[in-house]
């Protein structure tokens, strides 16, 4: 009896460890199949042109429409969001702290709506474009991704926000401030870290999206010069390439996922080594 | 400080609390505008046929006038399940690792894993599925039940959502256990009971809710996920029979076909139902999670 237990420990644990390892091995394998493809696909040509005429019969040209299509498309939506996301998640919390039915079921909303899945945003964007008649272009990419990452920065927020000490609030209080100057001077600052992290999670939701934009960007070969024209996308410039027979092309779309992985790879270290930096504007407790 | 600047102050907070509470008031609106949106767009589709006509048929010929959603619904559905079945036990099995077992080292690299796993987008992972899970299951898996099979195909599909589905499951499931109070586990151990043995008898049911909650929560994120899914299903419209056969999940109905839905009678109303088929079921299963986690940590 001893011993089954004895086994049965050692075996459910190793599988536990083995999980846990599974998991980085994954990681490690996705990561790795991208560079061993995409790296030997990959020039200074791929990155620094738009595509030329036949492009995707594996002709000369690059995906720099794509690149620069997705950051403005990204920076666009990001600082939408931010504008809108942040005076939320700060009324949440400085202006509605004393409701907290009404702020958990606010949560609880947000919370649900981080679930939609961006296709669902993405049609929705087209019905109402269809509805009024517009064309796609990057303006509507740009509003239809801010509206899919609006509850992702709010909720991000939220969490840091919300362990912000009561303390604090009430001192800012007592010293005669009102709420706009404890949100925006007093909260604002406690979490900054925190939200810098928000942001660039967002960021990097609204550049690795394909799903929204594909109705609502369009996709064109030039780089959009104004917010009214169509513009192309980093994820689904990979799509469509690889969706080719040619074996050029393919290549080219393996060059781009690793373009796009490392972009992602430099927001998540980024992320982090800001978080480390900034920490240190705020009040210990 | 003079009666004009705290009057100045106090009208600057009026002003804001008014327009951030109006944008607080828009973003809880999203959902229902979308809901409505998408309702709107397809109601028209009712008209001509019945729900359980659309959710039942197999016949799919938008030329014809024929949306029958079955194929796609079934894709949908073994899809999601076989990504939560592979995933579920390695999440479970790591969140009991990572809580209960693991030196601090394993949950020093952990975390940023999970963190990157997370940010890597859909379209990256279709590329993995394209270049690894592919040519694997048609040229390694397969062989072994004696199918052929091009790779492009349901299992495919599962396997590559099953990757990117750990975070969402690991992150609540490590949530989950950390609520569970350590007198607990302490009192069992105390009574002679072993590690494992207090994990099977004491921790797991104490979570159960909670487990539940986060293989919901995989999937309501599987069920919308599209490109990766999109790349690697084969997208046959057929009602699939085995998990080597290639499938035709909803959302990537939706993204195939949006280009040319405006010059087919009602085929624009066809892909809005689907879209709201899919906003729907994740939202229940979203809906579902949240509720029975909420209870758990209340319970806690």
């Amino acid at each position: 009896m001893k011993k089954i237990r004895k086994i049965e420990e050692i075996f459910f644990r190793s599988m536990a460890l083995m999980s846990s390892i599974l998991i980085i091995f994954a990681l490690g394998l996705i990561i790795f199949s991208i560079i061993k493809k995409g790296f030997p696909a990959l020039s200074w040509e791929m990155v620094s042109q738009t595509p030329k005429g036949g492009f995707y019969f594996g002709k000369e040209g690059g995906i720099l429409n794509a690149i620069v299509g997705s950051l403005f498309l990204a920076t666009g939506a990001t600082f939408l969001a931010l504008i809108i996301g942040l005076p939320v998640a700060l009324y949440i919390n400085v202006y509605l702290i004393k409701r907290v039915k009404l702020v958990n079921s606010i949560r609880f909303l947000l919370d649900v709506l981080w679930g939609v899945p961006s296709i669902v945003y993405g049609a929705f964007g087209f019905a109402v474009m269809i509805y009024f008649g517009l064309k796609t272009s990057l303006l509507a990419g740009i509003v239809v991704v801010t509206l899919f990452i609006i509850p992702i920065m709010v909720r991000a927020m939220d969490e840091s926000l919300k362990l912000v000490p009561r303390g604090l609030l009430e001192s800012a209080s007592s010293l005669g401030a009102t709420k706009t100057e404890i949100a925006f001077r007093v909260f604002l600052r406690q979490s900054f870290p925190a939200l810098i992290t928000a942001t660039l999670l967002s960021f990097g939701r609204a550049i690795g999206d394909a799903a929204a934009v594909m109705f609502t960007a369009g996709f064109t070969d030039s780089i959009p010069q104004s917010l009214g024209q169509q513009s192309a996308t980093l994820p689904l410039s990979i799509f469509f390439q690889l969706s080719s027979p040619i074996e050029e092309v393919k290549n080219r779309a393996y060059a781009a996922a690793l373009v796009l992985t490392v972009i992602i790879l430099i927001i998540s270290i980024l992320s982090r080594f800001l978080t480390k930096r900034f920490k240190k504007n705020i009040i210990k407790f | 400080m003079s009666k004009k600047a705290q009057l100045y102050r106090t009208f600057k907070d009026k002003i804001n609390s008014y327009w951030m509470l109006i944008w607080l008031i828009l973003v809880v609106l999203t959902p229902f505008l979308i809901g409505f949106g998408l309702f709107y767009k397809s109601s028209l589709i009712f008209e001509e046929h019945s729900l359980t006509n659309l959710l039942f048929s197999t016949q799919w010929k938008p030329l014809a006038g024929k949306f029958g959603f079955y194929p796609f619904i079934v894709s949908s559905l073994l899809i999601t399940i076989l990504a939560v079945l592979i995933s579920g036990p390695i999440c479970l099995l790591a969140a009991i690792n990572l809580t209960q077992y693991a030196k601090s080292f394993i949950l020093k690299i952990m975390q940023p894993v999970i963190d990157i796993l997370a940010g890597i987008p859909s379209v990256i992972y279709g590329v993995w599925g394209i270049i690894f899970v592919v040519p694997f299951i048609s040229e390694d898996i397969a062989p072994l039940f004696g199918i052929e099979t091009s790779g492009y195909n349901i299992f495919s599909a599962a396997i590559v959502l099953s990757i990117m589905i750990i975070p969402f499951i690991l992150n609540i499931l490590i949530d989950v256990f950390k609520a569970i109070p350590e007198a607990l586990t302490e009192a069992a151990l105390s009574l002679g009971a072993t590690h494992w043995q207090t994990i099977k008898k004491v921790l797991l049911k104490k979570a159960f809710p909670g487990i539940i909650s986060a293989f919901s929560l995989g999937i309501s994120r599987a069920f919308g996920e599209t490109i990766a899914v999109l790349m690697v299903a084969g997208n046959i419209t057929k009602v699939p029979t085995n998990i080597f056969d290639a499938g035709y999940p909803l959302p990537a109905l939706i993204a195939n076909n949006y280009g040319e839905m405006l010059s087919v009678p009602l085929y624009d109303s066809a892909l809005m139902l689907a879209a709201l088929l899919l906003f729907i079921i994740v939202l229940i299963f979203n809906l579902f999670s949240r509720i029975t986690i909420a209870r758990f940590e209340k319970n806690m």
